[in-house]
Formats: structure tokens, C-alpha cells, sequence
């Protein structure tokens, strides 16, 4: 029988939509025994949240001054330490589960199985490969425990209907003091989140300058919609780190996505394979993103997307 | 601070589009391009500078794989490298088993930092780097874009989902290496000549006694899903109308 811990991740105060969407993956295991864990300074808020989860038994919480902000290296002797009673130990292919699992699993003794996309046995799961241009299916030995991240583009959310018991975990392990967390700068917005959003509006390096970026935020902000970025514009400082999206930035799965500008390289795609519609702005017809777009638009953006801005208006 | 080992994977170039093999056994790697994982070119970038900047003062790289890698090691050597370490293995080796094997060099040059890439772009498994500073019980910075020294410490900021998260963390430590940590120099040609005299150490990874880690098993490939080209539309009239059809806007 199958017994599955998830890692929470949180903010300090609120629970991140990763974990509901990590209960989804782990419900095609056994939806009967799937508990939840919250590593923080004061859990009760996050608890409060996790406890609504559907197919929840418990949330966990572990409580200790230390576990605010936590770098990996605390977090991964208290994850281990709690494994025992458990068939699977799941956290998000979040930045936090990515450097979190692999250290678990180091210590655990066992491989990590990265981004499952899908679920096939209790074993036995798909996950992709080479940016997304191939799936290969894993089989993890069935006498350790399975240490995994979840591609949460892959996932819908679990319902809200639950009240699941909430408990103290006892964890007494020692805690390196050798990593210690300075600062946290993060993106200031209040646009919908880039890995939760409905509707998200993609720049590329066509923008041409951070001032014309501008255009995006327009036309985002009538949409509702949030904002995301080629690595190019990222790497010409058009846009911040956290807007990239592709094989190394995020992976997205909206219901509407616009590539705006953005030729369409095959480490971006991988990024957006799973949005519900694709609408692709760019001048070069040739262009590798309208091979992928379910609505293409050729000509030049500067006059496309004023245009598209009024007529939303 | 004195070494420092920098991690290099020998995978497919960043530019083949990797296709899965008919019978579905894996994908199609013959006759295609070999390259230093993009990553791991950024990680001996960052090593070198530090030894440009006079921070330390010997820069070690190694590969764990099939005897090929020496290209990539070379390549190294190359971009200037002290030295290179090669552990040949002739089957596919699973992150734990490369992190074990990381561990025994580390135990045997005892470094005071490891630079590798955050993930290698074959197998996207992001776990390496992790995997090494937990058996050696020592901090991590993962997916850093910005590293400075401060004595027997470092400073790192980290590329994470919210933004930039900045540590501290006490050497030995391991580093992986995101994006905009910074642009890897050319080769010039006098350095390849040169790289050619550099020594290169082989190990045979059973000579390390690493054991076999639990292996997960690679059952079959697949080509992913392809989505079906849509339509171009004509003007932006017709773009709002179609989506308004479809309910999106």
C-alpha cells in the first residue's frame, strides 16, 4: 500500500497552488493516504489552507524558528527524518522542490525521478527529457521510497471541500548552521501569477528595449493576464529572472497564451506545450512559434498590439 | 582559497534537435553533435574567474562517463583549466552514483568549492549538485547568478521563482550555476595547442568503490504529444473575434 508525504511550499504566511496540484499527482496513487507537510516558523495559516485539500488524511507541521526561510540543507535531514512511515516523499519542480528533493533523496539513498507528467502504476511514472523532445517512462525500485518532483503544469489543482486533522510532527534532528538566508528580493506585481494564471502574455527579444516591454504590461493588464518572457529578453535585461519562461525558466500551462515577438526556440516551447490556446505575434512568417500557434498574426507588433490594446478597450 | 573542481558533462548539443528512436529504445545519438553541458561551461567560466581575480589558485575539471568526455575535458583544458580528471564508466550513470563519485574526488583533492551546472540539458534531472553537498554534508547554492567571495565564505544569489534570493554560506560548499552567472569565453587556438600538454588524470569508476546505487529503470521512449498548427488570421479584428469565439477573451 501506498503512503505519500508532499512537501509544502510556502511564503511564511500562505500556502503556494504547487501543493494542491502535487496532491493531484499523488492521488492517482492512492487518494487514501496522502499526507502533507509544513515546514515553517509559525504553521498555522499554511495548515489552516493545506487542511482544505481534498484527499488529504494529515497535515503535519513542524514548527521551529529555523524553518523560516530555510535553505535546503535545514529542510532535508527534517524531510528525512520523517519518511520512514512512507512509501513517497513528493515536492513540487518548483526552484524550492528542485533544490530541496535531490538533497532528500541523497540522503534517503535513493535516485530522484524529476518533473513526473504523468502517473502509470505506483512505481512507474512518464517525465520528459531533452527540453521536452522526448518522454522517456521510469520505473523506481519498489523497495525505497520514491523521492520525486511534480511538473505542476501537468496537474489541475485538487478541490477545496476538505477538513483534514492538523498535527504537531515530532522532529529531532541536528540543523546545520553553515547556510544561512540573507535577503529576498522578490518582483513586485500585482499581476496574476506567472505559474498559476488563466491568460499569460509572453515578449520576446523583438520588444527590443525595456522601455518598449512596456507594451506587454499593457496589454496584460487588460487581459488580467500575467507576463512572461523569452530567455532572450531576459538575458537582454528587458525583464527580470523570474519571467522566463522555457526549459530552464518556468513551465506554464494557461488556458490562453500570447507569444509576442518570440521566434518560438524549442527550449521556449518546452515551456508552454500544455496551454490551452497559443496566439503567436511575430513579423517573420517563418518563424518556428507558428508551428505550435493555434492563432497566428504576421506583421510588425508595434502596430499589432496597440491595436489589439484598443480593441480590447 | 585553493581548488576548485568544476563538473563537466559531455551531452548533445544544445542546438540538435534530439529525435526518440523508432523502436522506442532511447533517443538517436549517433553521428550527432557532443558538447560541454551549457551549464557546466558557465560553472568553469565562474572557476576561472575567481582564479583570474587571484581568489584561488587552481582550477580542476572532471567528467564522469565514456572515454569520449576527454574531448570535452580538453575543451576545458582549453578555456584554461589547471588539470582534468576523467572517471570512464561505459553504462549510463544515475545522479546519485555521479554524486557518490564527485564525492570520492572531492575526498581525495579537497577542494574548498565545486562549481556544476544546475542541470544537464540531456536528462534535465537538476540533482547532481544537490546530491554532492548532501553526502558531503555541506552547503549548497543552487541555480546562482551572482558569486562573491568573502574569505572562508561566499555570498550567492540564487535565481528563484519569486525573484532573487541571496545566501550565505560557509565553504567547502557546492555552487550550481544558472543562466546569468556570466557569458563563457572562446577558445583561442594557441590554447588548444597548449590544453594538449595539461594532464588528465583516468580513473575507472569501479576503482572508486562506489557501490551501485538503486537504479531507476528506463522502460521506453517516446515522442511527446505535437500540437496541431492552427490559422493564421488575417487582421487583429479577426484575432479578437476568433478568441471571443472560443471564450478566451
Amino acid at each position: 500500500m501506498a503512503k505519500i508525504l508532499v512537501i509544502a511550499e510556502h511564503d511564511g504566511v500562505t500556502l503556494n497552488p504547487s501543493v494542491a496540484k502535487i496532491v493531484a499527482c499523488a492521488a492517482e496513487i492512492d487518494a487514501a493516504n496522502i499526507d502533507v507537510v509544513v515546514f515553517a516558523e509559525s504553521a498555522n495559516s499554511i495548515a489552516a489552507e493545506a487542511a482544505q485539500l481534498d484527499s488529504i488524511s494529515r497535515v503535519l507541521t513542524v514548527e521551529n524558528p529555523a524553518n523560516k526561510d530555510a535553505p535546503a540543507a535545514i529542510l532535508a535531514p527534517q524531510v528525512a527524518s520523517l519518511t520512514s512511515a512512507y512509501s513517497h516523499v513528493f515536492g513540487p519542480s518548483t526552484t524550492f522542490g528542485k533544490d530541496l528533493m535531490p538533497r532528500v533523496a541523497a540522503l534517503l539513498g535513493v535516485n530522484q525521478i524529476s518533473d513526473i507528467m504523468s502517473v502509470d502504476g505506483s512505481h512507474t511514472f512518464k517525465r520528459p527529457i531533452y527540453a521536452g523532445n522526448a518522454i522517456v517512462t521510469v520505473e523506481a525500485p519498489s523497495d525505497h521510497p520514491v523521492v520525486a518532483t511534480v511538473r505542476i503544469a501537468s496537474y489541475k489543482a485538487v478541490s477545496t471541500n476538505n477538513s483534514a486533522s492538523i498535527e504537531n510532527a515530532d522532529v529531532s534532528v541536528e540543523l546545520p548552521t553553515s547556510t544561512r538566508f540573507v535577503a529576498l528580493e522578490a518582483g513586485k506585481s500585482d499581476r496574476p501569477d506567472l505559474q498559476t494564471a488563466a491568460k499569460v502574455v509572453s515578449g520576446g527579444r523583438a520588444l527590443g528595449s525595456l522601455e518598449n516591454f512596456d507594451l506587454i504590461y499593457r496589454l496584460a493588464e487588460k487581459m488580467g493576464a500575467g507576463v512572461g518572457a523569452s530567455r532572450a529578453a531576459v538575458d537582454a535585461g528587458y525583464v527580470p529572472n523570474e519571467m522566463q519562461v522555457g526549459q530552464t525558466g518556468k513551465i506554464i500551462a494557461p488556458d490562453l497564451y500570447f507569444a509576442i515577438g518570440i521566434s518560438g526556440a524549442i527550449q521556449h516551447l518546452t515551456g508552454i506545450k500544455d496551454a490551452g490556446t497559443i496566439v503567436a505575434i511575430n513579423k517573420d512568417e517563418e518563424a518556428p512559434i507558428f508551428e505550435v500557434a493555434d492563432f497566428g498574426l504576421v506583421g510588425d507588433l508595434f502596430k499589432i498590439v496597440p491595436e489589439l490594446i484598443a480593441a480590447l478597450g | 582559497m585553493e581548488k576548485i573542481l568544476v563538473g563537466l558533462k559531455r551531452v548533445v548539443d544544445y542546438n540538435v534537435r534530439v529525435r526518440v528512436k523508432s523502436d522506442g529504445s532511447g533517443v538517436e545519438t549517433d553521428g550527432v553533435k557532443m558538447s560541454i553541458n551549457p551549464f557546466d561551461e558557465i560553472a568553469l567560466e565562474e572557476a576561472l574567474r575567481i582564479k583570474d581575480r587571484g581568489e584561488a589558485t587552481e582550477v580542476i575539471v572532471i567528467s564522469i562517463g565514456a572515454s569520449e568526455s576527454q574531448q570535452q575535458l580538453r575543451t576545458g583544458l582549453a578555456m584554461g583549466a589547471d588539470r582534468a580528471i576523467l572517471v570512464t564508466s561505459n553504462g549510463d550513470i544515475d545522479p546519485l552514483s555521479r554524486a557518490r563519485a564527485f564525492l570520492e574526488i572531492v575526498n581525495r583533492e579537497g577542494p574548498d568549492l565545486v562549481i556544476l551546472g544546475k542541470q544537464a540539458i540531456d536528462d534535465d534531472n537538476n540533482q547532481t549538485g544537490q546530491m554532492l553537498a548532501a553526502l558531503w554534508g555541506r552547503p549548497q547554492a543552487t541555480f546562482a547568478s551572482r558569486f562573491e567571495l568573502d574569505g572562508n565564505r561566499a555570498r550567492v544569489t540564487r535565481e528563484v521563482d519569486v525573484g532573487l534570493e541571496t545566501i550565505e554560506i560557509d565553504l567547502p560548499a557546492v555552487v550550481t550555476t544558472d543562466l546569468r552567472l556570466n557569458e563563457p569565453r572562446y577558445v583561442k587556438l594557441p590554447d588548444i595547442m597548449k590544453a594538449k600538454k595539461k594532464p588528465m588524470d583516468v580513473i575507472p569508476i569501479d576503482e572508486l568503490g562506489i557501490g551501485s546505487a538503486p537504479a531507476i529503470a528506463e522502460l521506453s521512449f517516446e515522442a511527446p504529444a505535437t500540437r496541431q498548427k492552427g490559422i493564421i488570421v488575417n487582421d487583429v479584428p479577426a484575432l479578437v473575434s476568433a478568441l471571443k469565439d472560443k471564450g478566451l477573451l
